[in-house]
């Protein structure tokens, strides 16, 4: 690699480069500028979002472990819960296969990393244009990666979504989560520390492949993003399950020190973090990193971002206890460096030295963006309504919208997962908004989701990060279960540009605002930048993973209605508009309007008041209200539980607002009529709005009246338009 | 009463070992231990179970290199001498690559993993496995397969028919076998197979998936306590 080459493929600025300059009082060389490169970019250094991210609570009851490591952890019972979310959108971009399997690949070993076995994934996926070939492309090679990578590994994909908008198109998301368990023991450190211990590689030999990923990650696209398929990593979902049983073996026996994984920048990124969080310094002899490939050079093996490889901090003493355990594996392995007392990273090739940088320059001093935050002109233009012409009736309305592909059923795409393996998860993944898992050998449901609407953070992206939490938070509230920790990925266009950087900025105080409301801590996140092709950027979007917990599963509750002669009841208030609505885009094929209505201290009161009703099991079946608004939650739990629905009511606000709108912090319950009286008092004690709206009937039909409007369709046809499969 | 002993065969990237032990385990309160792959001597084995999973990663041809490592020769042994073996999914397509059991495994029709609740049909309770059963009885266990396809020759399935050692069938939630409730396209819907013997069952459908009350169903938990049924009673 020449020095040319080198600068260009770092993405650093000219400012950047000088500054570097500056710190080592010579001209970097070639790796130098390649591992600045790497911890200066977005993807590792956060260096737009970074003084965002500092404002962000992290602190509350459940937490064992916050920000800054491989992820968070939480404490459940007697158990350490490790759970991190993270985007692997670029590379799904240019090669939807691989990109997605290769995500699910590096979020397992961050999880497994600190000595938590992972249990569950939900991801988060983003698509363009419902009728585009592209999509079709992107959508059935993203899934397949996931299903090829995930099924493979043995952890099951429990939940997650799926939406179709037209601004991703050439941008779609892979978000996923991971979540893991262990006993809080066991739970380790990325550190490397104590002089003279060992940094130990293990898994994969080093390839050139994903040579550069991280800066790749955290630029945009252009229309030539096929020649950029070099900077995808391949996936090995084998290797995967050896070097995570090793790694729970390692830390079981307690034979190390410090383990991560070698994720974005590889090498470089895994040893220059372990070392920064032990104060210490480390020497690389990059001579004795196993290579799949000959004549590789020293960039190469420091940026590479081949696939399953991790790195560890043992003790010399405890090398052939290591070693064993790596033969029994069948893994390949190399005692690389060793840490130093320099505080600086030296590289050796060929006995020569190739890198010799101060670790604080890489990592705590990188350049970092306050950007101003001005309020974009388009917030105020998409406000208005465009002119509607609803139909007096609505039926067909809401036929469209059941089996819109990203409201319809997801089945489709879980079938092709196993969601089933480990046996913990107790419901199907369509039959809650969030998913439950049992924690064995104890009373515990662990509950947890991944929510997100690109739709309201674009109409206001403060609403719309505050929304993120509340939906996800909600949605493990309607099982019954508190929510302990949130994690976040944050999915923007160019921060460069104003009304991107306003997005993002107002977005994370939105999310901020909504997780000191709902006390639940953030745990860690990650950003994804520059997801924009020729300009055009993404629906500003923020998926929020949220972890918590019931006490006693048994009492969980879960969508679907279960039997003729229950009472339906509607909580929370139903509030006027259909802005920022889906049933909006079917009607006009716009993202117009008011966000939906969101107050943070509502949201707080409706879960407080769900979780307390369910734990006194009132509650049958609980949904919460979103995209497609009423009319779709009540047809979903109809069309789930095979019982029909009906209602008979009237208000104050348009018809067209209480079938279809989506403002917020609303559920509908099923319980027995004799609860009523018990339900109203501790709903009037959270001073939450209690609406009749009818019962659950045998007449197979879904029957909707509000005032003089009527909506009816049997069940069998929902189910039918419910279960319609994209692919 | 006889204690039962149950081994679980556990290949590098077997993933359905834990599962299948925590039920013999917890749920039919039986004394079990994993095998490793390189193990040879499992004389104190009374019944081994083939789990599921992915073993080599499945790359090639499922279960065509774990039909190499050295447990499988112990596995053919303990078979021989009448002992019990289960093959679940992968473990099923081991046997089959072993040529414990006849027959060969492709794709799915749809070539999609499927991974869904499943209902079966009892076709024998002839057998250890399948005895706690009521014949033609319609059960549910999941499945969780890519390559669950199996097809067996003419001859093999009239030897099969003839002996009655076809175990499960596909079927909906009336019993119907047809192409139509047929998930994988596997020969006459079959979903689970006995050698001659009877002493050797593949199935493709987890019964460890179903033997709990919050899995869903446990009609799965049948087939465990047939094996304990039977062992205990020889």
């Amino acid at each position: 690699m020449d020095r040319e080459a080198a600068i260009k493929r770092s993405n650093l600025s000219e400012a950047e480069l000088q500054l570097i300059e500056k710190y080592l009082g010579r001209s970097p060389t070639v790796e130098e500028i390649g591992m600045f490169g790497a911890l200066w970019s977005e993807h590792c250094g956060y260096k737009n979002t970074k003084p965002l991210i500092k404002k962000l609570p992290t602190k509350g009851k459940h937490l064992l472990q916050g920000p800054g490591e491989n992820a968070g952890v939480i404490k459940v019972g007697e158990y350490a819960v490790a759970f991190k979310i993270e985007s692997h959108n670029h590379p799904s971009a240019v090669e939807p296969y691989q990109g997605a399997a290769t995500g699910v690949g590096g979020i397992l070993r961050d999880v497994f990393a600190m000595g938590a076995r992972p249990i569950a994934v939900l991801d988060s996926l983003r698509f363009g244009k419902v009728d585009s070939p592209r999509t079709r492309y992107l959508a059935s090679g993203v899934i397949k990666g996931i299903s090829d990578y995930g099924n493979r590994v043995g952890i099951p994909t429990v939940g997650g979504e799926v939406v179709f908008e037209d601004s991703y198109e050439e941008n779609p998301l892979v978000n996923v989560m991971c979540v893991g368990i262990a006993k809080p023991e066991h739970i380790i450190k990325a550190v490397a520390k104590g002089e003279g211990n060992l940094l130990f590689y293990y898994g994969s030999k080093t390839g050139r492949d994903g040579l550069g990923g991280a800066t790749f990650a955290s630029a945009e696209l252009s229309s030539e993003g096929e020649d950029q398929r070099p900077s995808v990593q391949v996936g090995d979902a084998f290797t995967e399950k050896l070097i995570l049983e090793a790694t729970l073996e390692l830390i079981e026996k307690n034979l190390v020190i410090g383990i991560q994984d070698m994720g974005a920048a590889g090498l470089t990124s895994s040893s220059v973090e372990m070392a920064a969080r032990g104060k210490s310094g480390i020497e690389i002899d990059i001579d004795k990193v196993p290579a799949r490939a000959s004549n590789m050079t020293a960039y190469e093996f420091l940026l590479s971002e081949s696939q399953e490889r991790m790195l560890a901090c043992i003790e010399p003493s405890k090398l052939p206890e290591v070693e064993k355990i790596m033969q029994k594996w069948e893994l390949d392995y190399a005692v690389i460096g060793k840490v130093t007392s320099t505080e600086r990273v030296v590289v050796y090739e060929k006995g020569k030295v190739v890198a010799d940088i101060p670790i604080r320059y890489l990592v705590d001093d990188v350049p970092t963006y306050i950007r101003e935050v001005k309020k974009p002109s388009y917030l105020d233009e998409v406000r208005s309504l465009p002119s509607l012409h609803l139909p007096h009736d609505m039926t067909p309305l809401l036929k469209d919208l059941l089996k819109h592909p990203s409201i319809a059923s997801k089945r489709w795409v879980y079938k092709r997962y196993d969601h089933m393996v480990q046996t913990n998860l107790l419901a199907e993944p369509m039959e809650a908004g969030g998913a439950m898992l049992r924690l064995k050998g104890t009373t515990i449901g662990l509950a947890m989701s991944t929510d997100g609407n690109g739709r309201y953070t674009y109409l206001d992206p403060y609403v719309g990060g505050m929304q993120a939490v509340a939906e996800a938070t909600r949605n493990i509230s309607c099982m019954g279960a508190e929510p302990y920790g949130i994690t976040n990925c944050l999915n923007f266009g160019n921060p460069e540009k104003s009304h991107v950087y306003y997005q993002i900025a107002k977005a994370m105080e939105g999310m901020g605002k909504a997780c000191e409301v709902l006390e639940v801590p953030v745990t860690g996140g990650n950003a994804s930048l520059y997801n924009e092709t020729d300009g055009e950027a993404i629906l500003p979007t923020l998926i929020v993973g949220v972890v918590g917990a019931i006490e006693d599963y048994k009492k969980a509750v879960f969508s679907p209605f279960k039997a003729p002669g229950h009472t339906i009841y509607l909580l929370g208030k139903p509030r006027e508009g259909l802005g920022g609505s889906m049933a909006l885009k079917l009607l006009t094929g716009k993202i117009a309007g008011e966000c939906p209505f969101l107050d943070i201290e509502e949201e707080k009161r409706l879960q407080k008041c769900i979780r307390e009703l369910i734990a006194k099991e009132l509650v049958i079946s609980c949904q919460d209200v979103s995209d497609g608004g009423l009319a779709v939650a009540l047809s979903e739990c109809a069309l789930m539980g095979g019982v029909g629905v009906r209602v008979e009511t009237e208000g104050d606000i348009s018809p067209e607002a209480f079938f279809f709108g989506e403002s917020q912090s609303r559920l509908v319950i099923s319980t027995l009529p004799q609860y009523e009286d018990t339900i109203k008092n501790i709903c009037e004690h959270y001073d939450i709005p209690l609406t009749r709206l009818g019962t659950t009937t045998s007449d197979n039909t879904i029957h909707l009246t509000y005032g003089k409007r009527t909506i009816s369709l049997s069940v069998q046809e929902a189910r039918e338009l419910y279960m319609t499969e994209y692919l | 009463m006889k204690t039962v002993k149950f081994g679980v065969v556990v290949f590098p990237g077997t993933n359905c070992d834990r599962d299948t032990s925590w039920v013999i385990q917890s749920v039919c309160k039986s004394e079990v231990r994993y095998v490793w792959h390189t193990e040879t001597d499992i004389s104190d084995l009374d019944v081994v179970i083939l789990a599921g999973g992915f073993s080599y990663g499945d790359y090639l041809r499922s279960g065509a290199i774990a039909h190499y490592s050295p447990v499988m020769k112990a596995v053919k042994e303990h078979a021989d001498r009448g002992k019990l073996v289960l093959g679940i999914c992968n473990g099923f397509q081991i046997l089959v690559e072993s040529h414990l059991l006849k027959g060969a495994f492709l794709h799915n029709k749809t070539q999609h993993f499927l991974c869904q609740k499943q209902y079966l049909k009892v076709a024998t309770t002839d057998s250890p496995f399948t005895m706690k059963y009521a014949r033609d009885e319609v059960i549910q266990i999941p499945i969780a397969h890519g390559e669950g396809n199996y097809y067996l020759p003419q001859a093999d399935l009239d030897e099969a028919l003839t002996y009655d050692l076809i175990a499960f069938q596909y079927c909906d939630k009336q019993g119907v076998v047809n192409e139509e409730t047929n998930p994988n396209g596997s020969t006459a819907s079959i979903a689970g197979i006995l050698n001659r013997q009877k002493n050797v069952l593949g199935m493709m459908p987890h019964p460890e998936r179903s033997s709990e009350v919050e899995m869903g169903s446990t009609d799965g938990k049948k087939i465990f306590e047939g094996i304990l049924q039977w062992i205990q009673s020889v």
